[in-house]
């Protein structure tokens, strides 16, 4: 029914004009799912001098980069980005189209969905397909990362979904991958783009990075006030990690939005998660599953975060944390 | 100045507990709520109502008769118009058909008034579904620019390219590091982030009014549709299995002795399993 619709698609996404890890974590993933239908991954990398770049994409994985350089896909936008993808899909037919579920991507996907009249299914965590049927199953948390559903696109094509950062490894490079590097014209011009770009407003996410980051220390209501808070930092300029917080810290205003961790905030997948003062609430457990190693202090020792982690240690979370400090600095993480 | 502002009832989600015994989710008997994110987005196109006071503001929602509540709640703070889009033949949509059928009861209420939308707002996704898709799926039915997660909104005068005054909308748009700051002629939807400002609270002078207020109300025959795009059967995705994920299990607590045994302890474990 769909024999003209084949290989999956990746849209990459770039940050300050480098592709991003989320695009190379979805070229993993696309290859598995192109390996099991015995179909090629497409990768489609947008920008005004991108092609130098699409050597990386191949390495990770792609057998053709399709590459679109115009000054006005410099940067994203709704229209332009809309609007040349979806004319190069009008002669490519894919099977599947897999994006990075950014603020970026998550404006164009469904903007590119109702433009296709197809479906797409966002935020997904999960990728699996149904050989037999030749579906994505694309798995997905839903009720605030409570439940997960499973979702397909049976009787549409192409099959499309969003997919988080950092949920999937980045594969591994291989240098000697050879692939299709293919220049595709653009036509775009100013009057197609309705929104005027003025200026990026920079804040200083580098500390507060919690999507990407590799080790984060996370405080709770159990410290007691906002100076114990800030202590947090230590531990974590100790290990090379960043500061994160429970949703209830946020509305007090002893943290800011971007450290916000759970279901209203980011979903992490460090490789240590250190939870003090946290009682482990499921609105902040959710966002914490994806976790590596989670370790945890907690002064009630019927605390819910104690039945999620790895280590716990039943004590304040203020007499204990000097304690990791001291020890992190002796025995470095693996 | 027509502004509309969409909105959705859902359960409390962060209402939702585990129940401690069989950990499953205790989903039954959530309060019904205005989506928090829609709120913003109603407080958005009531601020430029306060710019511009003979603009009306319309809200709207997709749902059961019983989400007139949630209008109700949207006119109490202010809202002058609401309109409750409500048919069987609805029931089950996903993002492109639940997209479609607001889309299409836009252009009717449009019709109605005799002057289209300068403006439609979005909160920014729902808490019960977390999709964010909704919002740009309707600006691409209708055919209107978008800027999503916005954090901030200003409508200012400015001449278009043909020397013609024109109103144009300034957003600071929320990205991973920063903000993005775009400049758009309307009309143009907006999805609004909690960041772009502080819903007010209802008023009595509003309150009763919206108690007297009829809600308006749409169904299949009122919005001009092609029936196979609607509901479950117009839907192109299906969910196929909903399940809790499974709990990662609990590991080594240390419970006895002073802090710094269990500093010890943990120590020695994490040693064990080659993590330090």
């Amino acid at each position: 029914m769909f024999e003209e619709y084949k290989d999956i698609y990746v849209i990459a996404d770039r940050f300050e004009g480098q592709v991003r890890n989320v695009t190379l974590e979805l070229i993993g993933q696309a290859r598995l799912i192109a390996d099991q239908l015995g179909q090629d991954v497409k990768v489609l990398l947008l920008g005004e001098n991108v092609k130098d770049q699409a050597q990386l994409l191949i390495h990770s994985g792609a057998d053709t980069v399709y590459v679109f350089e115009h000054p006005l896909l410099d940067r994203y936008n709704t229209d332009g980005y809309t609007k040349v993808i979806t004319e190069f899909f009008e002669s490519h037919k894919p099977n599947a189209i897999l994006i990075g579920a950014t603020n970026d991507g998550r404006d164009l996907a469904p903007r590119i969905s109702a433009r296709m009249k197809s479906g797409v299914v966002a935020d997904c965590t999960i990728l699996s397909v149904d050989t037999k049927d030749g579906l994505v199953e694309w798995t997905r948390p839903a009720l605030g990362g409570n439940i997960l559903a499973e979702i397909i696109c049976p009787e549409h094509r192409p099959q499309m979904g969003t997919v988080r950062p950092a949920v999937f490894k980045k594969p591994d490079l291989d240098m000697t991958r050879q692939g299709q590097i293919e220049s595709v014209s653009v036509t775009l011009e100013e009057a197609d783009l309705h929104s005027k770009f003025l200026e990026m407003i920079k804040v200083d996410m580098g500390s507060i990075n919690l999507e990407e980051a590799q080790i984060i220390v996370a405080g709770g209501r159990g410290l007691g006030h906002k100076a114990n808070f800030m202590k947090l930092h230590e531990l974590a300029d100790v290990l090379g990690g960043v500061v994160g917080a429970t949703r209830p810290l946020v509305e007090m205003g002893w943290a800011e939005y971007p450290q916000q961790i759970g279901q209203t905030g980011k979903m992490i997948a460090p490789k240590i998660y250190i939870a003090l003062g946290i009682s482990g609430a499921i609105q902040h457990t959710a966002g914490i599953g994806g976790s590596d190693i989670i370790i945890a202090v907690n002064t009630d020792p019927e605390a819910p975060i104690f039945k999620v982690c790895d280590y716990g240690i039943v004590g304040d979370a203020m007499e204990v944390l000097p304690k990791l400090v001291a020890m992190f600095k002796e025995w470095t993480i693996k | 100045m027509e502004l509309l502002v969409c909105i959705k009832q859902v359960p409390d989600t962060s209402e939702i507990k585990l129940d401690p015994v069989t950990n499953t989710l205790i989903r039954t008997g959530l309060p019904s709520i205005v989506n928090p994110f829609d709120l913003h987005a109603l407080e958005g196109a009531l601020q430029v109502k306060d710019q511009f006071p003979d603009a009306r503001v319309t809200v709207l929602t997709m749902g059961p008769p019983q989400a007139s509540v949630a209008l109700k709640e949207c006119l109490s703070m202010g809202a002058d118009e609401a309109y409750l889009i409500t048919d069987r033949a609805f029931a089950g949509a996903d993002t492109l058909a639940t997209s479609y059928t607001i889309a299409a009861a836009i252009k009717t209420i449009q019709e109605k008034q005799g002057a289209p939308f300068d403006m439609v707002f979005c909160g920014k996704q729902a808490i019960d579904g977390d999709t964010a898709q909704v919002g740009p799926q309707i600006a691409e039915e209708l055919g209107m620019p978008q800027v999503t997660y916005v954090a901030d909104l200003k409508i200012e005068t400015f001449p278009n390219e043909n020397e013609i005054e024109r109103l144009f909308a300034i957003t600071k748009r929320e990205h991973e590091s920063g903000f993005e700051v775009l400049k758009t002629e309307l009309p143009l939807l907006v999805t609004a982030v909690k960041a772009m400002n502080t819903p007010r609270y209802p008023t009595l002078h509003h309150s009763i009014r919206a108690n007297r207020y009829e809600v308006k109300t749409l169904t299949v025959a009122d919005v001009d549709v092609e029936m196979e795009r609607l509901g479950l059967s117009g839907s192109p995705t299906r969910v196929r299995k909903v399940y809790q994920p499974p709990l990662r299990s609990s590991g080594l607590i240390f419970k006895e002795g002073t802090i710094d045994e269990k500093i010890n302890q943990l120590k020695d474990a994490l040693i064990q399993k080659s993590v330090i």
